[in-house]
């Protein structure tokens, strides 16, 4: 077995979700290989070679992969998979993106958001928004894969040696553009990554009142998520969407307020520890997955357990 | 301008998943199916494109069995103005999905083809991206506003750091997102003239493709069951739980 995994990075740091695509990895060779590809990326190269398991780095440094553009990545991927039984990248906006690509252009199948690795040719993955798990088992040469990022843990960042090869630009396409990007600035943790999770629905009432739960994912170190009903009406960006569609987490503790708990919300933090559900309304489905259920009004409840967390 | 939209039938969303006793798949007989609630978005942006002069025609496409007709009728009663049936008994994959729509396109050769950003049985969001790369078109995945000028798409992503714009040649394949629009309802009166909307209907087997399974389902089985846990008094006892049964702050 032969793994190439796909880095994803914002040129100056490796993004957390490669190191679940490397345990991944890991689970079906003793080894990676990396793919760095951006645009003055070296420091990435640099970190994905230390990462334990890694035994090469494949850096390529062009400014037409600055912002990843499918168009472009997967001609590059594709010319690097000769001798390569799988090809790995973390299922996150990016890889989702560009994989499909690359498995077209090798005509194979992709196997989408992986949770576990049976062997070199058999994988879990939900499907039904995680109503249903179904093992899948592929007969292709090549296997390209996209992998859940909470269903691995992450590598370690350290303890690796990998060499770095650099390796020349493929073709590249004029037919798409990277215009501009509206990134949400945070000080708080990444969603997927976070160890608290504190997320706000429909009850929240209005944008305004996110500032409730801002407070009390002060005091928690808390990442900040929504429902898809609190995105749809404004009240926060869509990528706080946590979600069949959105963001899978999975932390510790996840809060859940003023969230009924549909369906489609549920896939997206069910395999969260611990889960929180504060909502006024008894009934709320939420609190059939809830730990720990609060039965009250949250514009009470989230300033009180603010002020009663040190 | 022709839009090419492609809708898929799926269980409905409200419908709760129950996975067969002999973990073979999931249940789907006596249950409520509907389009894919991201091609209703697709096909509400075509159609919208559409009142708005910019496009002349949209052609809604699926593929499956006899009864994904229903879900073309479904496009075609939200103002789509023929429909294309590539009938198929045997549930396609991704891959051989992308390869029928590309014969389609290769026929029709429309200047944008929309299609949902995942279907919600299989949560695979592969087939836009499949296709625009065996039309060696791009893509602008997982849309949320599009702006058609000068043979240019300029799309809005929704990307995991926040939103992301990307100017694409056309033709070029659109995945949609949630916030793209928010589709409408077909009016009875629309439903009774779509029944009189051409469908085609062509056999997937004799489009010449390699339709082949390339992933076998070896089984389906039940997520680990979450236990509903307990409800607590009051603020005060849940920051004590979750400091001292749970020790998760």
């Amino acid at each position: 077995m032969s793994v190439m995994v796909i880095a994803e990075h914002d040129n100056s740091s490796l993004k957390l979700a490669t190191l679940s695509a490397v345990t991944a990895g890991l689970r079906i060779s003793e080894t990676v290989d990396v793919l760095v590809a951006g645009s003055d990326c070296g420091s990435v190269a640099e970190a994905a070679s230390k990462i334990a398991g890694v035994k090469r780095v494949m850096h390529c440094d062009d400014p037409a992969y600055a912002h990843m553009l499918a168009e472009n990545m997967a001609p590059l991927i594709v010319s690097m998979s000769e001798g390569f039984t799988h090809i790995l990248a973390p299922a996150t906006t990016a890889g989702k993106n560009i994989m499909p690509r690359v498995a077209a252009d090798l005509d194979v199948a992709q196997i989408s958001d992986i949770v576990d690795v049976v062997d070199a040719d058999t994988f879990i993955r939900p499907i039904y928004a995680g109503n249903a798990m179904a093992t899948v088992k592929s007969g292709d040469a090549v296997k390209v894969i996209t992998v859940r990022g909470t269903a691995f843990d992450a590598a370690d960042q350290t303890g690796g040696s990998g060499s770095i090869e650099t390796v020349s630009a493929a073709e590249t396409a004029d037919s798409s553009a990277f215009i501009g990007q509206e990134l949400s600035k945070s000080e708080r943790p990444e969603l997927t990554a976070a160890k608290v999770v504190i997320s706000g629905g429909r009850g929240m009432g209005s944008g305004e009142n996110f500032k409730l739960i801002d407070a009390v994912a002060d005091k928690l170190g808390a990442a900040v998520g929504a429902s898809r009903a609190a995105v749809d009406a404004g009240y926060v960006p869509s990528d706080y969407q946590v979600g069949q569609t959105g963001k899978i987490v999975a932390p510790d503790l996840y809060v859940a307020v003023g969230i009924s708990g549909a369906i489609q919300h549920l896939a997206g933090m069910k395999d969260s520890k611990v889960i929180v559900a504060i909502n006024k309304d008894p009934e709320a489905p939420i609190f059939q997955v809830a730990d720990f259920g609060l039965v009250a009004d949250l514009f009470e409840a989230l300033p009180e357990l603010e002020a009663k967390l040190t | 301008m022709k839009v090419l939209v492609a809708v898929k039938r799926v269980i409905d969303y409200n419908v709760n998943v129950r996975v067969k006793a002999d973990g073979s798949g999931v249940e789907t007989s006596n249950v409520k199916m509907a389009m894919n609630p991201f091609d209703e978005i697709a096909v509400e942006e075509a159609v919208r494109l559409k009142e708005a002069g910019v496009a002349d025609e949209v052609v809604a496409v699926t593929v499956g069995s006899a009864a994904s007709q229903e879900t073309l009728r479904t496009a075609l009663a939200m103002g789509a103005d023929r429909g294309i049936h590539v009938v198929s008994d045997e549930e396609l994959q991704p891959l051989a999905v992308a390869k029928v729509l590309k014969s389609i396109c290769l026929e029709e050769m429309p200047d944008l083809v929309i299609v949902g950003k995942q279907a919600i049985d299989d949560d695979s969001n592969q087939t836009g991206q499949m296709l625009a790369a065996m039309m060696k078109w791009p893509q602008g995945t997982f849309a949320s506003k599009v702006e058609l000028n000068d043979s240019k798409a300029v799309v809005i992503r929704e990307v995991d750091g926040g939103l992301e714009t990307v100017g694409l040649s056309m033709p070029c394949v659109v995945t949609t997102d949630l916030r793209l629009n928010e589709p409408r309802y077909a009016s009875l009166p629309n439903i009774m003239k779509a029944k009189k909307k051409p469908i085609e209907e062509k056999q997937a087997s004799a489009l010449g493709v390699d339709i082949a399974p390339r992933l076998t389902v070896v089984s389906v089985s039940e997520p680990p069951k979450r236990e509903a846990g307990i409800v607590v008094e009051d603020v005060s006892q849940l920051v004590d739980k979750l400091k001292n049964v749970a020790k998760v702050i």
